[in-house]
């Protein structure tokens, strides 16, 4: 074994990390940190976990519960209208993620094409649209939305945002890295415009199209100005709106269930962002280097 | 499907001008090929054989999106800026600038503006910076730091209105800080982190800042790649402590990172809403007094009673000024860095 370990690479040590005292320090300012940022949220899963006889608040809660039960969460999915905000949230997710992938994609595509009439007028719209606040437009925007007949209804709330010009730019600079001579071999084979888009470009832009699927996913199931603007029924609500609502409207309502609640409403996102992490980290790099 | 079997064009080899092989085109030939839309120089192959309207039937979905709900809206608000339409429709009629004067002498407006320039001045510089030793912190490549570094990203991922209520319990009379501080003999009476004015801003702005760490987090993370390690190895060689090291080389190394979280988060603190609506109540704190801009606006112009969506588009109007200075202020600052 002594012979073997000076040939193969060997597993580090501690040591090689640094010095013991400075590792010390980093570990605990690392452990500072992550109770600072995830505590809350772990606290707020642990109190949902609760039972009705267990105090969440003041100088007899306990951190953690004694005797835990899913009796929140099967009350999140029995008596409040939660189910119905998460379906709405879903519906908005789905119609938005389908048009911004489905849009920005031919979009960017043709954008990455060099050469035609009205290419840099395009580029300059879409530009132009970036440059203001949703904040300074949302009245405008509510009066569209209003003379559309659309208050109140989920398309409202996903219409605006359909297909934005940043998940444009970025499919655009995806499509960019595909080599030029890969694109003319394969019209040479006889592949359309149709057919090189679907099986050669697509597909070299994978993490590109991981990237704009998880951006709207997460602005779409986290919106909460937009849907409180243009929502009114309570039938109609998003999770967010729902859970301000319960939180706010009534305060002698169960807060373990505003927990569960909102417990539910991180997870899907939480476990998109475990699988897509690889290619997001990668976005949210090359996004920093172009825009 | 058509767009597999789409004819060229103008491309070479084709029938394109009545005048026999190798002879120059008439002038009227050379005037149709003018007027016709074909390719451009620097087109490659493909330029050539696509029809002049497909870029724009496959653009065209973004293109309305950014011209009905991007730039159209823009235009719009400066024009109802001059009206007093109501949110809900009905008649509006041109009142001049009479929403501008009433802005500058409304002391709500001031109010607002006020809060989200604090907001920003208070903010930034820690955005600018709290994020970066984050980054520094967990850039070292030590066991578990995956762990480490998707956990701090966790409260980018949760919706400001979660991580709103998870502030509002800890942050209650009865909630977790004050217990704790209670039991620790810090305080005897609950600190009124939800019904001071000045302490729901100050607790919606750590919760902005709470919230924002992950993400400028791993943007410094791509910037630190950037900065060469061979320069920290001959500083700490020279003596150079870490506090050093990172005023004098990590921090030139990633100026340019942070003039644009700067400016995006000095953006970001203008546009500030929900944090305030967690934490502040449906009113924005007692008697409105913690309203941000866009709150402000919300209420005079979208109330479906007593809004007026013209006064609302002068405020609009107003934050989009604030908004595009803030913009031209950092690049200014940038440029001057740079020469």
């Amino acid at each position: 074994m002594t012979t073997l370990t000076t040939t193969v690479a060997r597993r580090p040590r501690w040591r090689d990390y640094g010095r013991p005292r400075e590792l010390v320090v980093r570990y605990l300012l690392l452990l500072f940190v992550l109770a600072i940022t995830v505590g809350p949220l772990i606290w707020q899963f642990l109190a949902s976990l609760k039972g009705v006889n267990e105090d969440v608040f003041g100088r007899n809660a306990s951190l953690l519960p004694h005797h835990p039960t899913l009796r929140a969460y099967r009350e999140v999915f029995g008596q409040v209208p939660v189910d119905t905000y998460i379906t709405n949230s879903l519906i908005v997710v789905v119609l938005s993620v389908t048009s911004q992938l489905l849009f920005s994609t031919t979009a960017g595509y043709m954008l990455s094409k060099p050469a035609w009439k009205g290419r840099r007028a395009v580029w300059v719209l879409l530009i132009a649209s970036m440059m203001f606040p949703f904040e300074s437009i949302m009245v405008s925007l509510f009066l569209s939305i209003h003379d559309l007949g659309l208050v109140d209804n989920l398309v409202g709330v996903w219409l605006p945002g359909f297909v934005g010009a940043i998940n444009v730019m970025l499919m655009r600079g995806a499509f960019l890295a595909v080599p030029r001579e890969i694109e003319d071999s394969a019209m040479l084979d006889g592949a359309g415009e149709w057919q090189r888009f679907r099986y050669l470009y697509l597909p070299s832009a994978w993490g590109a199209i991981m990237v704009v699927t998880i951006n709207t996913f997460i602005s779409a199931w986290d919106d909460f100005l937009w849907p409180l603007i243009v929502l009114r029924s309570d039938s109609h609500f998003t999770l967010t709106l729902g859970l301000a609502r319960l939180q706010s409207s009534s305060f002698g309502y169960d807060q373990r269930v505003v927990m569960a609640g909102s417990v539910i409403s991180v997870v899907p996102v939480l476990v998109l962002f475990a699988i897509t992490q690889r290619w997001f980290y990668r976005g949210v790099a090359s996004g920093a280097v172009k825009f | 499907m058509s767009t597999q079997i789409v004819k060229p064009v103008s491309g070479p080899g084709t029938a394109d001008s009545p005048a026999a092989p190798g002879a120059a085109p008439g002038p009227l030939a050379r005037l149709g090929r003018a007027l016709r839309p074909g390719p451009e120089p620097g087109a490659n192959g493909a330029a050539l054989y696509r029809r002049w309207w497909l870029p724009w039937l496959w653009t065209a979905p973004a293109v309305v999106c950014a011209a009905v709900f991007g730039v159209f809206p823009f235009l719009n608000t400066m024009l109802l800026s001059f009206t007093n339409a109501k949110p809900l429709g009905g008649a509006a009629g041109f009142v001049g600038f009479s929403n501008y004067t009433r802005m500058f002498g409304d002391s709500d407006f001031w109010l607002a503006t006020r809060n989200s320039l604090l907001y920003a001045l208070i903010v930034v510089p820690l955005m600018v910076l709290l994020p970066l030793l984050l980054a520094v912190l967990v850039e070292k490549k030590l066991p578990g730091i995956g762990f480490f570094r998707s956990a701090f990203y966790t409260p980018v991922l949760a919706s400001s209105v979660v991580v709103g209520l998870s502030w509002q319990w800890l942050l209650a009379d009865q909630g977790l800080v004050n217990t704790w501080l209670e039991k620790a003999h810090v305080i005897k009476e609950a600190i009124p982190f939800l019904s001071d004015s000045w302490l729901i801003l100050l607790s919606a702005m750590g919760l902005t800042l709470w919230k924002g760490l992950g993400w400028y987090m791993v943007f410094y993370l791509a910037a630190l790649g950037n900065v060469p390690q061979e320069l920290h190895e001959a500083a700490s060689m020279d003596g150079a402590g870490a506090v050093r090291r990172f005023w004098h080389i990590t921090v030139p190394g990633v100026k340019q990172a942070m003039m644009l979280v700067g400016t995006l988060t000095g953006i970001g603190s203008l546009r500030v809403f929900t944090e305030v609506y967690m934490l502040g109540g449906p009113t924005g704190g007692p008697g409105g007094a913690d309203r941000t801009l866009p709150f402000y606006i919300r209420d005079v112009g979208l109330d479906p009673i007593t809004g007026n969506a013209g006064y609302g588009s002068a405020v609009s109007v107003a934050l989009f000024v604030m908004t595009l200075g803030l913009t031209l202020l950092a690049q200014r600052l940038t440029k001057e860095d740079e020469s």
